[in-house]
């Protein structure tokens, strides 16, 4: 078991936990991740790795509840264990074997959506304590579902806030605050993008006109993460890859983002109905549309 | 009873068990067990022994058997396999130990799997355990990965008196035994659970959520860990598409998510979180034991099933055994055929694929003949549902991160038939991740070969 020694709830349905796994914590990098299993009967749920503490064997992990096996995570408190928890995989981030001095001579942006935050923090830090600069656009829908922005302030040159509806920050998407930044004469020679696909397929779309090389983090659909299954496959380039071991990371103007979007959608209805069933409990009278 | 003919096994009706989750063959009982037995010859230059990958003394269990000494015929199986409940059950006799049996020759051979079987299901019903270990060395050697050769390598290590450690990557013991075979072939808990069971008890450690090559090099664990030897049994990999046109739509599965979906993950349960397309017309591309148990998962799950296999009938490598309580089933077969696109709707859902037919040309340089495509014979089959049964190419995770580990063209990683032995000092392996797609008891043959290589490695060291 994997016991639970912080529980944060960080916005709506958005949580933070860290989890003690030693033999993750021990040779993890950044742009790794984790798949846990919260219970016997619940789903095997890919995430990206936070944060780690190599001395304490602690992992940090971000979640957003979308079905009943993250509502069961939810409600784990400290001191409560995850059945299953299992990492580092997939490969770390190209940046950490990119050479200091040559990123310290580059421009770096992050572009975070939503949860997609929590997986940009680690990679900023990581680089702020190798010295190297780069600047953070992180949004969210309002201000109410903004996550870690004091820990990425600390962290980020310069940090742009945006949200969808305007109630902080910047209004519009962080593809629109890139290209406000752009117009104003800011230029950057590399871009990591992580958040929903549809954010970084935008992201992609501007930065590909603007010339700016783009990494994006994929997280589709996965069973074992391993490379035993190809649930995760992905067109990139017009080759099919796995995220589970060729991945996360891919060159975001590779991917074939339509495709990936479509696929991740396999199992919404059943994940929807789900949710909509532990939510209604008893109530439950067939909304979801699929029941009888 | 007429000694030719083998004690018919008991099995669920088929219009029944397509509807069903639970084993199929029900095994036999005392009296069937006895009577069955009574058809061995005991020959003295036992052949079906020289058929058997982990030499277990067939006419030595079948005489006890015969006898009614069920306890002793389990201790004598249990010096050769810790698998026997399984092996019992997933063997292919019919080309190794009963393939040879002399009885054989005019008539059934003696049903040794099953026999095999009535012997483990009945020592786990009385509640008999393997003997465990003598002395124990406190030499440590790790085992990756708690597949057939896994275990069996464990096993008979911690009898020799090794400090034994699995690392399994997911999160339950048992490799393609718990995520692949499926429930109705080979009871999860029941069988496969408690044959672990009893290589644990043999003292062997089993860690689970640990994925060698990401959580721990097998470098790390050979130098800060302190394991004097460790033998590879990752199994066989990545799962192979066609390369067609439509593959990447939603509703076309591998038969590795198929059946881990359902297998390791218990899709088919209600309770269980992990969903899966049930669809309601699949076609299944391949004709081997996996494509047999993707598509009888499927039936069971309510679909129409066709199996599309590129080769005929005699070509099929999955088992007999299996093609024909597939047949039973209802599950179609549509041979000779080979799809060249699977078509998508507007919504990227697969509705169907395009198949061509096909005729069987010379036999090529393997002597196997092989299919040619027939001009102008296509035609569209519909489905909602594909699945991809084409095999797997090795994993690279534990090739890639582990330094001096040979592998050959195929990306498997070279070791000895003999011993287990790779390019690397103290490094074994056997099993899929060496020879590709195989059997269980082959990979336990291997599992057996290396447990006595490293054995031999170690108090020469």
């Amino acid at each position: 078991m994997y016991p639970i020694v912080k529980r944060e709830k960080l916005a709506d349905r958005i949580y933070l936990m860290d989890v003690k796994a030693p033999r993750v914590a021990q040779y993890c990098e950044p742009g790794q991740f984790v798949i846990v299993k919260v219970d016997e009967v619940g789903e095997r749920i890919p995430l990206t790795i936070c944060d780690y503490n190599r001395k304490e064997g602690l992992i940090t992990i971000v979640f957003q509840t979308v079905g009943s096996s993250t509502e069961r995570m939810a409600d784990l408190k400290e001191g409560d264990a995850f059945q299953d928890f299992v990492g580092p995989l997939g490969c770390p981030s190209d940046l950490i074997h990119e050479d200091i001095e040559e990123l310290k001579k580059k421009k770096i942006l992050f572009v975070a959506g939503g949860v997609g935050t929590a997986p940009v923090y680690p990679q900023v830090k990581w680089l702020h304590e190798h010295g190297v600069e780069c600047d953070v656009i992180m949004g969210a829908r309002n201000k109410d579902l903004l996550i870690l922005e004091d820990e990425m302030r600390e962290v980020a040159t310069n940090l742009y806030v945006t949200t969808d509806d305007g109630s902080y920050g910047f209004q519009g998407t962080g593809t629109a605050q890139l290209q406000a930044l752009w117009d104003e004469g800011v230029r950057y020679d590399h871009c990591v993008a992580i958040g929903p696909m549809i954010m970084m397929k935008f992201v992609c779309v501007l930065t590909k006109e603007l010339g700016i090389p783009t990494v994006v983090s994929m997280n589709p659909v996965m069973v074992d993460g391993t490379g035993m299954c190809g649930a995760c496959r992905l067109l990139v380039g017009g080759e099919v890859k796995f995220a589970c071991v060729d991945g996360p990371e891919f060159d975001g103007h590779l991917v074939d983002f339509d495709q990936a979007m479509q696929r991740q959608r396999q199992y919404r209805t059943e994940e929807g109905r789900a949710a909509l069933k532990l939510q209604e409990g008893d109530t439950h009278h067939g909304g979801c549309g699929n029941c009888e | 009873m007429d000694v030719l003919n083998k004690v018919p096994v008991r099995e669920q009706e088929p219009a029944v068990r397509a509807a069903n989750f639970e084993e199929v063959c029900l095994g036999y009982n005392e009296e069937e067990a006895m009577a069955e037995a009574a058809r061995c010859l005991n020959c003295k230059n036992a052949q079906c022994m020289k058929g058997c990958p982990v030499s277990i003394d067939i006419p030595g269990f079948i005489t006890q058997v015969k006898e009614g000494n069920f306890k002793e015929a389990y201790r004598i199986i249990s010096r050769s396999s810790a698998l026997p409940a399984v092996c019992g059950r997933v063997c292919p006799q019919e080309t190794q130990c009963e393939g040879k049996c002399i009885r054989g020759i005019k008539g059934d051979p003696v049903s040794i799997g099953k026999l095999e079987r009535f012997v483990a299901d009945w020592a786990r019903e009385h509640g008999i355990r393997p003997e465990c270990a003598g002395e124990k060395n406190g030499r440590k050697v790790a085992v990756i990965g708690s597949g057939p050769a896994g275990l069996t390598c464990a096993g008979d290590l911690a009898k020799m008196g090794y400090d034994v450690t699995i690392f399994e990557a997911l999160h339950e013991a048992g490799g393609v035994l718990v995520y692949g075979i499926p429930e109705f072939r080979l009871p999860k808990q029941e069988v496969v659970a408690a044959e672990v069971e009893n290589v644990r008890a043999l003292g062997v450690k089993i860690e689970t959520n640990v994925v060698i090559g990401k959580s721990v090099t097998i470098d790390e664990l050979m130098e800060d860990e302190g394991f004097e030897a460790v033998f590879i049994g990752s199994g066989a990999g990545l799962p192979r598409f066609m390369g067609i046109p439509g593959e990447q739509a939603m509703g076309v599965f591998s038969a590795n998510e198929y059946l881990t979906r359902n297998n390791l993950m218990k899709a088919f349960l209600e309770d269980y979180d992990t969903p899966v397309k049930a669809g309601n017309k699949v076609i299944v591309v391949g004709g081997g034991n996996v494509a047999m148990d993707a598509a009888r998962t499927a039936r069971r799950l309510g679909a129409e099933v066709h199996i599309v296999y590129r080769r005929g009938e005699e070509e099929l490598p999955a088992r007999r055994e299996e093609i024909h309580h597939a047949k039973e089933e209802g599950i179609i077969f549509d041979l000779l055929q080979n799809p060249t696109e699977l078509l998508v709707d507007e919504n990227g859902c697969v509705k169907g694929a395009k198949i061509i037919r096909m005729e069987l040309g010379e036999p090529d340089e393997s002597g196997r003949r092989s299919p040619v495509e027939i001009p102008g014979s296509e035609y569209v089959m519909e489905a909602d549902t594909v699945i991809m049964s084409l095999g797997t190419s090795p994993n690279p995770l534990i090739s890639s991160t582990t330094k001096g580990l040979e592998t050959n063209r195929r990306k498997c990683i070279v070791a000895s038939e003999e011993n287990g032995a790779t390019s690397k000092p103290g490094v074994f392996a056997g099993g899929d991740a060496v020879t590709g797609a195989a059997t269980v008891i082959l990979a336990m043959g291997a599992g057996k070969a290396a447990a006595a290589g490293i054995d031999e490695y170690l108090r020469n060291k």
